[in-house]
């Protein structure tokens, strides 16, 4: 028990330590930090490339953020610093794929899945109701049912 | 029969795809900077701080400028070939020294050998985003007027040398 005590106290320092790393630029201007990480989290880190920009601890993802935050304390909007970046390191960085002619299978291609697989399913289904018709069971079916239902279980009926 | 056929033509295009799609690098990002102008720059010479060097000194030249650093492993791996393509003189070498320390980065280039004619410190790494640069080493050819005519993401290889580096230069330098 004690040593459960010790090792949440421990945990809550550790992230205490991290919040506090976390704090110091937030107190220089909140405003632009806020906005810095909304942007950033659209933004991929091409270091470790299924990170955020704002969730990367990687070198270059400290230094864009830094770049980030220099172009936004001298005004520029999201959508240049956003040119900024395709402009060096292409649309890849874009978790958001801008909608052009060559995103354009990115973009309607489930749907288009989706549409071959309704197509599919029709026909398939179509098929099947020209397969199913409609036929009662002959007399002597019908008797063999009703043996075959009032077996007892257990018992094999031939 | 097409029971039969549609499943496996199904599994082949699966195939084919995750051939293609698997064999791919994917830290390989294809450079949006590749046929335009390369950015410029003016940054401190290593050797000498107190004299800068600017790419729009190149005009008129090809060139080629290799981003490397002192902590960067795989630089070693492509040192040689950079030797002995600066013995060879068919292309003139500059170095992009890239968040380095400047000692490290003299010390280095005392172990292993300087095939740069000249490198330049980027301690902030703030030309390297100009670049596009986040898989150190990472080469750029640049033509005479300035453009950025091919770049190579990692080390280069001997194969990347002779079979599209070289062949690439010679055609610019015509």
């Amino acid at each position: 028990m004690k040593r459960v005590g010790l090792a949440v106290i421990l945990v809550y320092a550790a992230s205490f330590g991290v919040l506090a790393q976390e704090a110091r630029p937030m107190a220089e201007d909140p405003e632009l930090e806020k906005r810095l990480m909304k942007l950033s989290q659209e933004l991929r880190c091409l270091v470790c490339q299924n990170e955020t920009l704002a969730d990367s601890q990687a070198g270059l993802a400290v230094d864009l953020r830094r770049e980030i935050r220099e172009q936004m304390k001298a005004g520029k909007s999201d959508q240049e610093i956003i040119a900024f970046l395709t402009q060096r390191y292409g649309e890849f960085v874009l978790y958001r794929p801008p909608l052009k002619p060559a995103t354009y299978l990115l973009w309607f291609g489930p749907f288009l899945l989706l549409l071959v697989g309704l197509a599919v399913l029709y026909r398939y289904v179509k098929q099947r109701r020209g397969l199913i018709s409609d036929q009662p069971l002959s007399a002597d079916e019908r008797r063999r049912a009703q043996e075959l239902l009032r077996s007892k279980p257990g018992k094999e009926v031939t | 029969m097409t029971r039969y056929v549609i499943p496996l033509g199904i599994f082949v295009v699966l195939v084919a795809f995750l051939a293609i799609g698997l064999g791919r690098d994917p830290r390989k990002v294809p450079s949006p900077l590749v046929d335009k102008p390369a950015p410029d720059f003016r940054l401190t010479q290593l050797h000498d701080p107190s004299r800068t060097f600017s790419a729009a000194e190149m005009r008129g030249k090809v060139w080629l400028l290799n981003v490397w650093a002192s902590w960067c492993v795989s630089c070693r791996e492509e040192h040689p070939l950079f030797l002995q393509l600066a013995r060879s003189g068919e292309v003139p070498i500059y170095g992009l020294n890239y968040k380095d320390r400047r000692e490290d980065a003299l010390r280095w280039l005392q172990q292993f050998r300087d095939p740069y004619i000249l490198s330049v410190a980027d301690t902030e790494g703030r030309v390297g985003i100009d670049y596009g640069v986040y898989a150190v080493p990472e080469t750029f050819l640049i033509d005479r007027d300035g453009f950025i005519r091919f770049k190579h993401i990692g080390p280069v290889t001997p194969a990347v040398m002779t079979d599209t580096i070289l062949p690439l230069v010679r055609e610019l330098s015509r």
